[in-house]
């Protein structure tokens, strides 16, 4: 067992939850590799926004895995860095959105 | 500039400690299975020849780079080059082979001294398509060197150059500063003898392979992308992009076990193990000839100094016939040409 967490070793393990519920997670990998397919945006899109939410969401296992990902579409370092700030500039405005609601609960017990 | 494993005294120039690691850890712990076992599983070991269609000659491991991902380990210090006696006895097979296509590489093949006698002797064997693999900075690096793109037109030679990536950055990061401006030139001088452009029989190829510890993605997705930032920012034409996997073999190797991305590397690689990869592996089609002149069934197992297993075993005794009649011989590093879409000198193959 290991001793912390999060593994990275654990990544590679990810097919494996299939074997608990098989019907749900073949369910969730055909879906999984339905949206990551060529669509109306292309791959290389799709591996820039999973990457910006991977950040958003804090998950190292899909940091990792998308950082690899793009490097293996040839995404370059500034694009990958962009989508980061991308994905860090919304989850930052939806704290600061919150500045409203507290103007406004402010001003309303405010004489 | 780095030196060649041989001269740093690697360990791992020693082609025996290459095979020890790859048959070694992971493999004999069995996490991960052997590839005799995962082409077993498919009818396909031992894995034999179909009709041989290429014969790559290695002219020499001398290069004017030393590029990090090198499965040669070739560079400047490596003195290993195909004498005119060799080439003599390459040029009888040539005229006689059933193959079809004719590949040149190194190192740099055109830093061989008789590189230009042997292109004029083996061009009039009249072989449908004669390679020749070049980095390009050599068409730049001297004066000497600088006729190269009129010459490979004279002889109609099919270039195939290595081109790690549309950026400077990413590319000088693998191959040494200065090579992507240089590269650049080279492109745009075989652009201006026809090379490479729309509808043109100078046929122009570039060489796609990963700076680092992961597999090339979706070739006609990278071509697309090379095709357009190169054509945008400097106006280069070429025909197609090869992507190709690095083998976990000499400065590879010695990469992934430096930077600990070793056992990664060869979990990514048997994960994205292809089975209909197998039957079109290009050891099925290719004999590798080293610049010694001994056969090898691919510039991998030449790396690995790993003979052909048959009584022909040399260039001087060669009886395509005996050869076609032969076991390949494998180890772990061929998951590298069996991942996702396959992987060969041609690009992929599945």
């Amino acid at each position: 067992m290991a001793n912390s967490y999060y593994d990275p070793a654990d990544l590679r393990k990810f097919g494996k939850i299939t074997e608990w519920s098989e019907e749900l997670g073949t369910k969730f990998f055909d879906y999984y590799g339905k949206v990551f397919e060529e669509g109306a945006l292309s791959a290389r899109e799709k591996s820039l926004i999973a990457l910006a939410v991977s950040h958003v969401v804090k998950c190292p296992y899909c940091i990792d895995a998308y950082t690899k990902d793009g490097l293996q579409k040839g995404i370059t370092k500034e694009e990958m860095m962009e989508a980061v700030h991308a994905g860090a500039a919304i989850e930052s405005g939806a704290t600061l959105v919150h500045g409203v609601q507290m103007m406004n609960k402010y001003n309303k017990l405010s004489m | 500039m780095q030196k060649s494993l041989k001269a740093r005294d690697n360990e791992l120039a020693v082609t025996n400690k290459q095979l020890e690691i790859l048959d070694g850890g992971i493999f004999a712990d069995g996490e991960l299975p052997y590839f005799k076992d995962k082409i077993a599983e498919i009818g396909h070991f031992p894995l034999r020849p179909k009709k041989l269609e290429i014969l790559q000659i290695n002219v020499g491991y001398m290069c004017n780079q030393v590029c990090e991902h090198c499965h040669v380990d070739a560079g400047p210090d490596r003195k290993e080059i195909m004498t005119r006696d060799t080439m003599r006895q390459c040029l009888e097979v040539i005229k006689n082979t059933g193959a079809h296509t004719l590949d040149l590489t190194g190192g740099a093949p055109e830093m061989n001294p008789d590189f230009e006698w042997f292109v004029e002797e083996a061009a009039k064997a009249g072989i449908k398509d004669f390679i020749v693999r070049s980095n390009l900075t050599i068409i730049r690096a001297n004066k000497k060197y600088h006729h190269l793109p009129d010459f490979f037109k004279k002889h109609n030679v099919h270039v195939i150059s290595s081109m790690p990536h549309y950026t400077r950055g990413k590319t000088d990061k693998q191959r040494g500063d200065g090579v992507f401006d240089k590269s650049i030139k080279a492109l745009q001088e075989l652009n201006a003898r026809g090379y490479g452009m729309p509808g043109s029989d100078l046929r122009l190829d570039l060489v796609y392979n990963p700076s680092g510890a992961y597999l090339p993605g979706d070739q006609m997705a990278m071509e697309k992308d090379f095709k357009k930032a190169l054509d945008e920012d400097f106006g280069i034409q070429f025909h197609n992009l090869f992507a190709i996997t690095n083998l976990p073999i000499a400065r590879f190797l010695d990469y992934l076990i430096a930077s600990e991305n070793y056992e990664d590397y060869m979990y990514a690689l048997v994960e994205a193990y292809n089975p209909a990869a197998v039957a079109n592996v290009m050891c099925t089609n290719t004999i590798s000839i080293s610049w010694d002149g001994w056969l090898y069934d691919c510039d991998f197992n030449q790396m690995l100094d790993l003979k052909v297993a048959s009584k022909v075993k040399h260039i001087k005794d060669y009886n395509e016939d005996l050869l076609n009649d032969r076991n390949i011989i494998i180890s772990q590093h061929c998951y590298g040409c069996t991942a996702g879409a396959g992987s060969s000198c041609q690009g992929t193959v599945a």
